[in-house]
């Protein structure tokens, strides 16, 4: 019984990687290895104002004196950051006014992605920046766009055009101190999204970003800034694959959210970078720290993520909630099949009065995938009037594969009320029969399960990443029933 | 329809079903009775595919074809279905979209296209409407918090559904009160043609009341052990199944 129940977990869960495939595109590198001198080349490349040149060696010379960080239910394999390159552009003409100007091999790839970059998305009402390999390729919309006072261009345009928001805004949230992979992103990032939604704004389409790893060899330090003014609204959408490559690559990221009064940002990631194969060869290592502020009363930010990829997932998309009745969200949906691991959650840091939080936590494990959650509730002082809700549920496929809870919850406000539940559970053969004697084969059953099982954090995406997040969780499983 | 020959089922190496025999034609309706332990629900498993039970002696034909060599999906896409004794949870898959998916399976089997969105709701608006099944319960994820009597109504209107050729209905009748059972019963009666068969197994001769077998057969010791008219069950239901065993031992 046992053996029938896991031969089907195995066969559900073994299919390949989609977006593995290279694009021959002609990229330029900088040397591998990182110092001052890289950094400066960087900077340089991208004429970047002084005051960017002097951030980023402050957060190189403080990322040196920082050690890798070892707290996490993680096996990270020693890496080698001089083995990196940390810059990479497909060569092409660096701001092209109209997709003519952008080179047809990538536009290519995109198409292979799914992603259009043209009237599709139009249609769809969904306004797309591109970042390949360490530059951004392409901003569609940015003319509607701009009509509302919204500003959305590649983190390098902004810094450029926009230095005194970048200025105010950028390290605010996420210091350059604030850990390891976070120095290192603000020492080397070299592109990213940027975002800027004035008062009383309701941005009327999605923003989304695709991040994808094409070059070898390379690491990509993406950096996020959303800016949501008073009354403002605006949601966000980030996907991202890269190709199959033997060596596991790092992506360190940053992301940093600002809303101030009224104002809310809704943030829906489908991550789903290279996981390795089957034997856990390569992959990519994702570090990735994202954090936004409730920085007005009433504010609102909502995380939600679908996390597929990567060989090894390090993130905890946070929420300060700093304004009085400002509300945090944390929804995901984390697989690990095969070789993968995961430690993710969340930050909740109530100190505004009143301020709520939910967590809702989902994740799958199959094959000998180690996934853990770890999340921290804490509640200051002053701050009077807390709830929070924290549910955290764990599936495992297969008996080879684990989940991890680490809740932490740090109180210092009796009013407080905190909920926290948490489960594990199995796909029980009983589950698979019903559904094969209604005509349902083991894939199609299990992908439905799960699906099911992730349903409240798939629910919170907008319409048309959530039927991709669907098909993406189906797909990652396929071959690990059995 | 259905040819049972010489059928031996075991289980971990134990032996539940000694060589039955038993064939079902299109149009009919035959109850298998017997007491608990006796091998009726094995019986049912096993003829829907269950893995755990081992078919170690015998044949099956199902339609001209050899069922035992069939996975348990491709005995469902080819009409056979079982009404579980006890119907499982799936949390957070709607019964609309299970229901849907189920019925797509089974028509890309068969060749055909996907139905469409409103025909598919027209479906099953009609036939919520025969079993009686309330319009929430389908938006509800399947069971999940449906009582007793609306996880085996939930079954009914899923056979409904499915139109299947062979119905195998193991225990319907088991937790239900009277109006359910009515119900239940009711379903049946209505989904009934010439060319559909169904088996009913019970315990109680009470759902016999209400659905009307052509053929009543005893399953004792994993044996069919007295086969008759519908009459055989109003026997059982006045002297009980000890009148069988004196008899068979």
């Amino acid at each position: 019984m046992e053996n029938s129940q896991e031969q089907i977990l195995s066969e559900v869960t073994g299919s390949e990687y989609k977006y593995g495939f290279t694009t021959d595109i002609e990229t330029e590198l900088i040397p591998a290895g990182l110092n001052e001198d890289i950094i400066r080349m960087i900077s340089a490349r991208k004429n970047e104002p002084e005051f960017m040149l002097e951030f980023r060696l402050k957060a190189y010379r403080h990322w040196k004196t920082m050690e890798m960080p070892r707290w996490a239910h993680l096996n990270i394999p020693p890496i080698d950051f001089q083995q990196i390159i940390y810059y990479a552009a497909p060569k092409s003409r660096p701001n092209p006014k109209s997709l003519d100007e952008v080179d047809p091999e990538l536009l290519r790839t995109f198409e292979k992605l799914g992603i259009p970059l043209e009237e599709q998305k139009q249609l769809a009402g969904v306004a797309v920046d591109v970042v390949m390999d360490s530059v951004s390729v392409k901003t569609t919309f940015k003319e509607t766009l701009a009509e509302l006072g919204v500003i959305f261009c590649s983190m390098s345009e902004a810094i450029r055009e926009h230095p005194d928001l970048v200025k105010k805004y950028l390290g605010s949230v996420v210091p350059y101190t604030d850990n390891f992979f976070a120095s290192l992103n603000s020492a080397v990032f070299s592109d990213g999204s940027f975002c800027y939604i004035p008062k009383g704004v309701r941005c009327p389409m999605e923003l989304s970003t695709y991040f994808r790893i094409n070059a070898a060899n390379t690491g990509q330090f993406e950096r996020t800034l959303i800016v949501a003014e008073d009354d403002s609204y605006v949601s966000y959408l980030e996907g991202c694959t890269a190709p199959m490559r033997d060596e596991h690559q790092l992506h360190a990221a940053v992301v940093e959210i600002v809303a101030l009064d009224n104002a809310e940002v809704k943030y829906s990631t489908v991550q789903n970078w290279y996981p390795g194969d089957k034997h856990g060869q390569g992959g990519i290592y994702n570090f990735v720290t994202k954090r936004g502020i409730c920085k007005g009363d009433n504010s609102k930010i909502s995380w939600t993520q679908v996390e597929t990829g990567s060989a090894i997932t390090w993130k905890y998309p946070s929420c300060i909630l700093k304004g009085d009745n400002s509300v945090g969200e944390f929804y995901s949906v984390a697989v690990t099949n095969n070789f993968q691991q995961a430690d993710t959650g969340t930050k909740m840091i109530h100190i505004g009065k009143n301020t709520r939080s939910t967590i809702i936590s989902k994740g799958i494990s199959a094959g000998y995938g180690q996934n853990s959650y770890r999340g921290l509730v804490k509640v200051t002082k002053n701050a009077a009037g807390v709830r929070n809700f924290t549910q955290c549920d764990s599936l495992l496929l297969g008996d080879k594969c684990g989940a991890h809870t680490f809740p932490y919850l740090e109180v210092e406000n009796d009013t407080a009320i905190i909920e926290h539940e948490a489960t594990t559970s199995k796909i029980s053969e009983d589950q698979i029969f019903y559904c094969n004697q209604r005509g349902l084969d083991n894939e199609t059953a299990v992908g439905l399960i799960v699906n099911g099982y992730a349903r409240e954090v798939l629910n919170k995406l907008p319409m048309e990443f959530a039927v991709e997040a669907q098909k993406l969780l189906q797909i990652s499983l396929e071959g690990s029933v059995g | 329809m259905l040819v049972i020959k010489d059928l031996h089922i075991a289980i971990d190496g134990k032996e539940i079903i000694k060589g039955i025999n038993l064939e079902v034609n299109a149009g009919e309706i035959h109850a298998i009775m017997g007491p608990n332990g006796s091998g009726k629900s094995t019986l049912a498993s096993a003829l829907a595919g269950r893995e755990i039970f081992e078919i170690t002696k015998g044949t099956v034909t199902f339609k001209g074809e050899n069922l035992l060599e069939m996975s348990p999906e491709d005995r469902a896409r080819k009409g056979l279905f079982l009404g579980f004794q006890y119907p499982v949870e799936i949390p957070g898959v709607s019964m609309v979209n299970f229901m849907k998916t189920a019925i797509n399976e089974q028509r890309k089997f068969k060749g055909l296209e996907p139905l469409s969105a409103s025909d598919f709701l027209k479906l099953m608006r009609e036939k919520q409407e025969l079993v009686g099944l309330h319009a929430k319960l389908t938006n509800r994820s399947v069971n999940e918090g449906f009582s007793g009597g609306e996880k085996k109504r939930n079954e009914i209107f899923q056979m409904a559904m499915l139109s299947p050729d062979l119905a195998i209905l193991d225990e319907t009748d088991s937790g239900l009160d009277i109006d359910a059972l009515k119900v239940v019963a009711n379903g049946v009666n209505k989904l009934r043609t010439k060319n559909n068969a169904t088996i009913v197994i019970t315990h109680y001769q009470r759902l016999l009341d209400y659905i009307v077998p052509d053929y009543v057969h005893v399953l004792y010791k994993g044996k069919i052990v007295k086969s008759s008219g519908k009459e055989l069950a109003l026997v059982l239901e006045e002297k009980g199944y000890d009148w069988i065993k004196d008899e068979t031992e």
